[in-house]
């Protein structure tokens, strides 16, 4: 059982439940009532012992994951214009090419308004490596890992570890049925059992290390010499066929580069357990 | 015999034209060659020239010759696009497309040419995609170096160094849902003498697809994976839909014409035994080879493989293309239509026109009665002649090939619905027999039928009603009207109930 950082207890945590609650008996958006309570909402995911996707070789030995705490909900287009607004340097039309490409922020209206097609509590999208790291900087903060995020999305609303659940996998594949044409949703999708919200089914997400995932290009070469670039993907295609929601978006966060943005792509932030516990 | 000489006279043009030099590309006119040489004797020389801008089609379009005596660059733009398309009639699906169609833009160069090529993605792609085309020589065939992210472009260059026609698709994992969604196409590396003159080209792909819901299911249907895996598809398709080679898009040409088809299989997972109706193939380069065959009546195209097709027609109809692993084309939609136009030929066949057993309710020009009915359901005005022309193309899909397009059945075997004193006694009984089935014995006009009507439930509440309320209004039946309400309401009763009124 998950309990949210910053306020502490199991007790906090049910005060926050109930505080959520009675926020949507009264029409209020709940996450303003948590934000208001001190911050953005963390989460934590307790230490545990892990086998990621990536893993091809049969019988690998799950890997240590230390405990860490998870923004709740991915940060939203009204979070990242306060940052903007504090940090001028990432507004649009600031930012060296290098730091971000054509698309950042290109769906704002301005520089320092979102306008009609970003709104404020859809998670902000269009966003590049780099100011994804600036911005969980500025919330002493830190992109998570790869596997701590697959470890946390690992996690249905009832088990820590629901890969091997078909019905909770087949959810998760039903957000690549849908073209990306329309609007995206607003943050705030069902909670797990961490109580992270929209881990899937909303948007992609960068992660700290996301250039050092071992995803070939070309996904389909499994003994090639070249181990390192050739093996990941197309042994997983295989081997791990039922994980194809997360090998989709190890593939997606291959083909890109670190100034890259993309409609669907956003972020949230992670904090090492020990740091966060105030 | 007139096809004979004809196939003769083609064949020695194509002989006349059909060599290579092995430095220059040019053509000999002399003698022809027993190979090709491959890749080793591919290579013209550096691109001579201004870069070219490829033309690029959809299907079932095909681009115009390249009709050039050198080699050149080529300049090759392909955008990526995810988009909702239909898939069948009042069924949606989410494509993932190169250039907006399935199967993708075709692409016709010369062997020798320099392609340079540049994949681009959306921006509002969801998925990263790359491309990975089979007439590329060099370690995945482009697919690394294609690798894009939405909203991104990237450009790599290769030499086409071995004629024929080849199959491109998506290699970005998972390979499979890539390939299963619709990205997939062809690339023509015409020789360096150029292909013979036909009359028409036309370019003809298909794929297999897995949706959640059943075969026809109306609605969007999101991509089935476990179906995928298990390769049990409920679509295979001839260019990414049901009807889009049917009805009034039905390809077309006219007696005494030759026709080429380019005719590719995306997969993802099931072989095409492709087969014509009514035609033979005068010849046939099977997966895309150099040698031809002759006189072939069903040709195997391998996922993932090519054929070109060619074929003189002497008789006029409507010549149906199928997957001849033949649930396919009449339970799955593989069926694709050539209507050929001209005078009759009795010397050459006197029979009758191809008919609903084989095309179902793809012999309607289309099936816009359906969509209109259905719209006007939706806003509550659906009036009973629009539900009878609804009905009646519907009827022929699904109900005449038994009952008879006429209605009055085949005495014994399938009851008559023509004047039928069983609907007359109570008309109710059209729709409980369409979404029950009828087994037991019947008696209708005097007649005892004894044989098993399986139901047809995949027909949705609408369909009913339209064909219920058709039929009621046909043949001298006595009239009325069945609404959706109505076929909603024996929908939901006991099967087992209404078997025992019978």
């Amino acid at each position: 059982m998950g309990h949210l950082e910053g306020i502490g207890s199991v007790p906090g945590f049910f005060r926050a439940l109930r505080a959520g609650l009675a926020a949507l008996a009264l029409g209020l958006p709940v996450a303003v009532a948590a934000t208001e309570a001190g911050g953005p909402v963390y989460a934590t995911v307790p230490a545990t012992s892990f086998v990621s996707v990536i893993e091809t070789e049969p019988g690998a030995k799950p890997q240590a994951v230390a405990a860490f705490a998870l923004r709740s909900e991915p940060v939203t287009n009204a979070e990242f214009l306060a940052f903007a607004m504090a940090h001028p340097q990432w507004r649009r039309g600031n930012v060296p090419a290098v730091f971000a490409d054509a698309g950042y922020l290109s769906h704002w209206q301005a520089a320092d308004a979102l306008g009609a097609a970003a709104l404020p509590r859809q998670p902000v999208t269009q966003v590049s490596w780099f100011a994804a790291q600036a911005y969980c900087e500025s919330e002493n903060a830190r992109l998570p890992s790869w596997i701590e995020w697959e470890r946390a999305a690992a996690a249905s609303d009832k088990v820590a570890d629901a890969r091997g659940d078909a019905a909770w996998r087949r959810h998760l594949l039903d957000w690549y049925a849908r073209p990306s044409t329309g609007a995206l949703a607003e943050t705030g999708g069902e909670a797990n059992l961490y109580g992270v919200r929209d881990l899937h089914g909303l948007i992609w997400e960068w992660v700290d290390d996301y250039a050092a995932m071992m995803v070939s290009a070309d996904s389909r070469d499994q003994n090639d010499p070249d181990r390192l670039k050739f093996c990941g993907a197309a042994a997983m295609s295989l081997r791990d066929r039922d994980n194809y929601a997360l090998l989709m978006r190890i593939a997606m966060l291959s083909s890109l580069k670190a100034a890259d943005t993309t409609r669907n792509l956003g972020f949230r932030c992670a904090r090492d357990a020990k740091e966060s516990r105030r | 015999m007139k096809r004979l000489l004809l196939t003769l006279a083609l064949l020695a043009a194509a002989g006349l034209s059909g060599c290579t030099s092995r430095t220059s590309g040019v053509a000999d006119a002399n003698a022809a060659p027993a190979t090709t040489g491959g890749s080793a004797k591919g290579d013209f020389g550096p691109p001579q020239g201004e870069p070219i801008h490829a033309v690029l089609t959809p299907p079932p379009r095909v681009p115009p010759p390249v009709n050039r005596n050198h080699p050149a660059k080529v300049v090759v733009e392909l955008e990526v696009i995810e988009k909702e398309m239909p898939i069948s009639e009042g069924v949606t699906y989410t494509f993932w497309t190169f250039g907006g169609t399935v199967p993708g833009s075709f692409i016709r160069v010369r062997q020798g040419d320099t392609v340079e090529f540049h994949l681009k993605n959306a921006p509002d792609s969801k998925m990263p995609h790359n491309i990975d085309l089979h007439g590329v020589t060099g370690p995945g065939g482009g697919a690394a170096s294609s690798f894009t992210a939405p909203g991104h472009a990237s450009q790599f260059t290769f030499k086409a160094l071995n004629q024929g026609i080849y199959v491109y698709h998506c290699a970005t994992a998972p390979v499979g849902m890539h390939v299963a969604n619709g990205m997939y196409g062809l690339i023509l590396v015409e020789p360096p003498e150029g292909l013979p003159k036909v009359d028409h080209e036309y370019y003809v792909m298909q794929g297999d697809f897995y949706t959640a819901g059943k075969y026809r299911e109306k609605g969007h249907q999101p991509f089935d994976m476990e179906k995928a895996i298990d390769e049990h598809p409920t679509y295979v398709l001839f260019n990414g839909a049901e009807g889009a080679l049917t009805g009034d898009k039905s390809l077309a040409a006219k007696t005494g014409e030759t026709v080429r088809l380019f005719v590719g299989n995306g997969g993802p997972n099931l072989v095409s035994s492709f087969h014509v109706i009514g035609e033979i193939f005068d010849r046939v380069q099977p997966e895309g080879g150099t040698h031809p065959q002759e006189n072939v009546q069903t040709t195997l195209i391998p996922a993932g493989g090519a054929a070109i097709v060619e074929f003189h027609l002497e008789v006029p109809g409507s010549y149906v293309m199928v997957d001849h692993s033949i649930f396919r084309a009449f339970n799955k939609g593989a069926l694709a239509i050539l209507k050929v136009d001209g005078p009759e030929n009795k010397e050459i066949y006197s029979g009758k026109e191809v008919d609903s057993v084989y095309l179902g309710d793809r012999a309607e020009p289309n099936l816009k009665a359906v969509s209109t009915a259905a719209k006007a359901h939706a806003a509550g005005t659906l009036t009973r002649d629009e539900q009878i022309a609804a009905g009646k193309q519907l009827f022929t899909g699904t109900c005449s090939v038994c009952h008879q397009a006429n209605g009055e059945g085949l005495e014994g075997v399938f009851p008559p619905l023509a004047k039928s004193d069983y609907f007359a006694r109570d008309p109710k009984r059209i729709v409980d027999a369409m979404l029950h089935g009828v087994s037991g014995k019947v008696t209708v006009n005097g007649v005892e039928y004894h044989s098993v009507m399986p139901p047809m439930n995949q027909l949705t509440d609408d369909e009913v009603a339209n064909i219920a309320t058709f039929v009621l209004n046909s043949w001298g039946n006595p009239g009325g009207q069945v609404t959706k309400e109505q076929a909603s309401a024996s929908r939901a009763e006991n099967p087992a109930a209404t078997q025992a009124e019978h």
